[in-house]
């Protein structure tokens, strides 16, 4: 494994020149930073930007094709065993929650540590109750996904990511499918993760969110971070105009 | 509050949807006047001039072909293999493997009261019994349930191995007929070619093209052929390719029927692999699942389930389809029909003895139809 002296020695994620291609099409071009440990940074930036491709590469589920990406020591390559640790380190929420439509709400959860981390089902289910508590809604473990609401669906995909015990969690739009009135419900969970001092990246274009729970916001421009500052810098004093015009679009709203 | 019944008698249904208009009323009448005189032909001669007696008299033929008398005791014995799976089964799991286990041995206790010889009234019942105590022995204990589906695994060579036994003194395939051999050819063709098909329809999306090319060339090819070809294909070339083995007809017809059903049964669960919307394959990865996991536990539960049907749908078209190996000479169900209407004794009784083995394919093919509907009720498809 590579050594990276510019990184600082707590950091859970290193990027450095990270680039991504979608056939011609140049995505991400020269993405360089990183994330300590227990940071919430959100991530913010116009469509088709490549926020999301960008929390993809984290993971795995793009391929970057430039650049290096080191995640809590160990470095994503095509080796599978790496990118399966890796995996197991980072957990996920989807815009759309992807849960599974034929297992019920606690099968869902169940999963991964029963074949990934390879628990006995009663601990794993021990843990699943647990976490569909801490997301407030343990009535619904025996019914399917189809069943519950979208916010409730969102609840329970997070305690889904939760049960792999990660130690860093991405969230891709998590409340952009989401019914206005159920956006709270899901937002105060992820608040609560926050308090709980889980490493966060979070894509959204809740402003109120990142503004009070953000240590830190990216905006991302044309594959490119454009602008990485506190939120109190990034909302009153944002150096670039791209980032102005689009806090003042976003604020309108 | 519960919601208004709706129930109504035949009467008020029958104003409702048929004579609701007076065109409705034109067409239900002309049905029912063809309907009536089709019916009245048919059993008029059913039950006056068609000379049934074909049938009992060689109700053996068609049940095992030309398989020796004094050897009978194997079938049975497998039949007995199967009654034990069977009840056991219906035990462990209950719900519709029971109701199944029951319809299974509702069969043997009607033929137990048909005017058989008096021994085979005996194995009749001797089913049932089988069937009943290892229901009672199965009966709640599901710790059982991976011995019992390695059972059922290691039941088709165990099967294959008492029907056939060892050298001169067991039965040699090519005495194998009637619906026996139908049955076998089925369900050996059903179960082998349904993995073989899951294999192929996956090697057909895989990401490395070698394997990609080879599995849709497969396919394609298997599909641009009648079966009738591949029949004599395999029955020729099979020993031209491999003369130091002796693969016997029943064999070689067994595999060509197997390796012609999974080229469809591969389009099929494609069908279904992709209707798997990416976010699936996206979330079990997140998770950490590897691909043979992400395959077992989340696409294919999906994807199977939403192609039931048209499995199904195969799985009859390969039990009718065996029917072709009688042109090849072998004398299943369709083949022992064809010599018995070409014995002298029962001359010109075309319609009886065709009507008859129309009336088991139908009662075979109609029975997978209704199972996979209960299945697909029981798997709750289309609701979550
Ligand atoms: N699988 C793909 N194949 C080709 N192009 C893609 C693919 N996925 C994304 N893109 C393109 O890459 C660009 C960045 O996409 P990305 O989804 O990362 O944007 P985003 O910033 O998340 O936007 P949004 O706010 O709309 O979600 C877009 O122009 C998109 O069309
Ligand atoms: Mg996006």
């Amino acid at each position: 494994m590579a050594e990276h002296e510019n990184a600082p020695n707590d950091s859970i994620i290193v990027c450095e020149d990270v680039h991504k291609w979608f056939d011609d099409f140049h995505v991400l071009k020269g993405i360089t930073t990183s994330f300590e440990k227990g940071e919430r940074a959100v991530i913010c930036g116009p469509s088709g930007s490549g926020k999301s491709t960008f929390i993809r590469t984290l993971n795995r589920l793009e391929e970057h094709q430039r650049g290096t990406i080191v995640i809590d020591g160990v470095e994503l390559s095509d080796d599978l065993r790496n990118i399966n640790l890796i995996r197991q380190e980072v957990g996920m929420v989807f815009q759309q929650f992807n849960l599974f439509p034929h297992l019920t709400n606690l099968q869902n959860i169940t999963l991964g540590p029963i074949r990934v981390r390879k628990m006995t089902k009663s601990e794993a289910e021990e843990i699943a109750l647990s976490l569909l508590e801490r997301v407030d809604i343990a009535d619904q473990a025996y019914k399917y996904p189809s069943e519950i609401s979208g916010g409730q669906q969102q609840r329970v995909a997070i305690a889904r990511a939760l049960a792999m015990e990660p130690k860093i969690m991405l969230f891709d739009e998590p409340t952009s499918a989401l019914d206005p009135e159920m956006i709270t419900e899901v937002l105060d969970v992820m608040r609560e993760l926050a308090r709980s001092g889980m490493t966060m990246l979070v894509v959204t274009h809740e402003m109120g969110f990142a503004r009070e729970v953000a240590d830190r916001i990216l905006f991302f421009d044309e594959g490119a971070i454009v602008e990485d500052a506190a939120p109190a810098d990034f909302f009153d004093n944002p150096q670039h105009e791209r980032t102005k015009l689009f806090i003042s679009q976003t604020l309108q709203h | 509050m519960k919601p208004p019944a709706h129930t109504k008698g035949p009467a008020r249904w029958m104003k409702d949807n048929l004579f609701n208009t007076w065109y409705n009323v034109l067409l239900s009448c002309l049905a029912f006047i063809c309907l009536f005189f089709i019916f009245k032909t048919l059993l008029t001669w059913a039950f006056t001039e068609a000379k049934w007696g074909v049938i009992p008299a060689n109700l053996q033929l068609f049940a095992v072909g030309t398989y020796p008398r004094e050897q009978i005791w194997r079938v049975w014995s497998v039949i007995y293999i199967l009654c034990v799976f069977v009840g056991l089964s219906a035990g462990i799991w209950g719900g519709l493997v029971l109701r199944f286990a029951v319809m299974f041995g509702g069969i043997w206790f009607i033929g137990a009261f048909l005017p058989f010889g008096f021994s085979t009234r005996g194995w009749f019942l001797g089913a049932v019994a089988i069937i009943a105590a290892s229901f009672f022995l199965g009966r709640g204990r599901t710790g059982l349930r991976p011995w019992i589906l390695g059972g059922w695994l290691l039941s088709f060579p165990l099967i294959m191995i008492v029907l056939r036994g060892f050298g001169e003194s067991g039965v040699h395939t090519s005495n194998w007929g009637g619906l026996l051999l139908t049955l076998i050819l089925a369900v050996v063709g059903i179960v082998v070619s349904f993995p073989l098909g899951v294999f192929l329809a996956l090697c057909r999306q895989s990401n490395l093209p070698a394997i990609r090319w080879v599995s849709t060339a497969y396919i394609e090819m298997v599909r641009g052929v009648p079966l009738i070809t591949i029949l004599f294909m395999g029955n020729i070339l099979i020993p031209i390719f491999m003369p130091g083995l002796d693969i016997n007809q029943v064999l070689r017809m067994e595999l060509a029927i197997t390796f012609f059903s999974a080229a469809y049964m591969a389009e099929n669960v494609r069908g279904g692999l992709q209707g798997i919307p990416r976010g699936q394959h996206e979330a079990a990865q997140a998770i950490g699942l590897n691909y043979v996991q992400t395959m077992l536990f989340i696409v294919l539960p999906q994807a199977l389930r939403s192609v039931i049907p048209a499995i199904v749908g195969q799985f009859i078209a390969l039990f009718k389809d065996t029917s072709l190996v009688a042109i090849i000479g072998l004398i299943d169900l369709l083949g022992v029909a064809r010599s018995v209407i070409a014995n002298r004794d029962w001359f010109g009784l075309q319609a009886e003895v065709y009507l008859f083995a129309a009336i088991i394919y139908f009662v075979f093919s109609y029975s997978m139809s209704y199972g996979s509907q209960e299945i697909e009720t029981a798997l709750g498809v289309g609701e979550h």
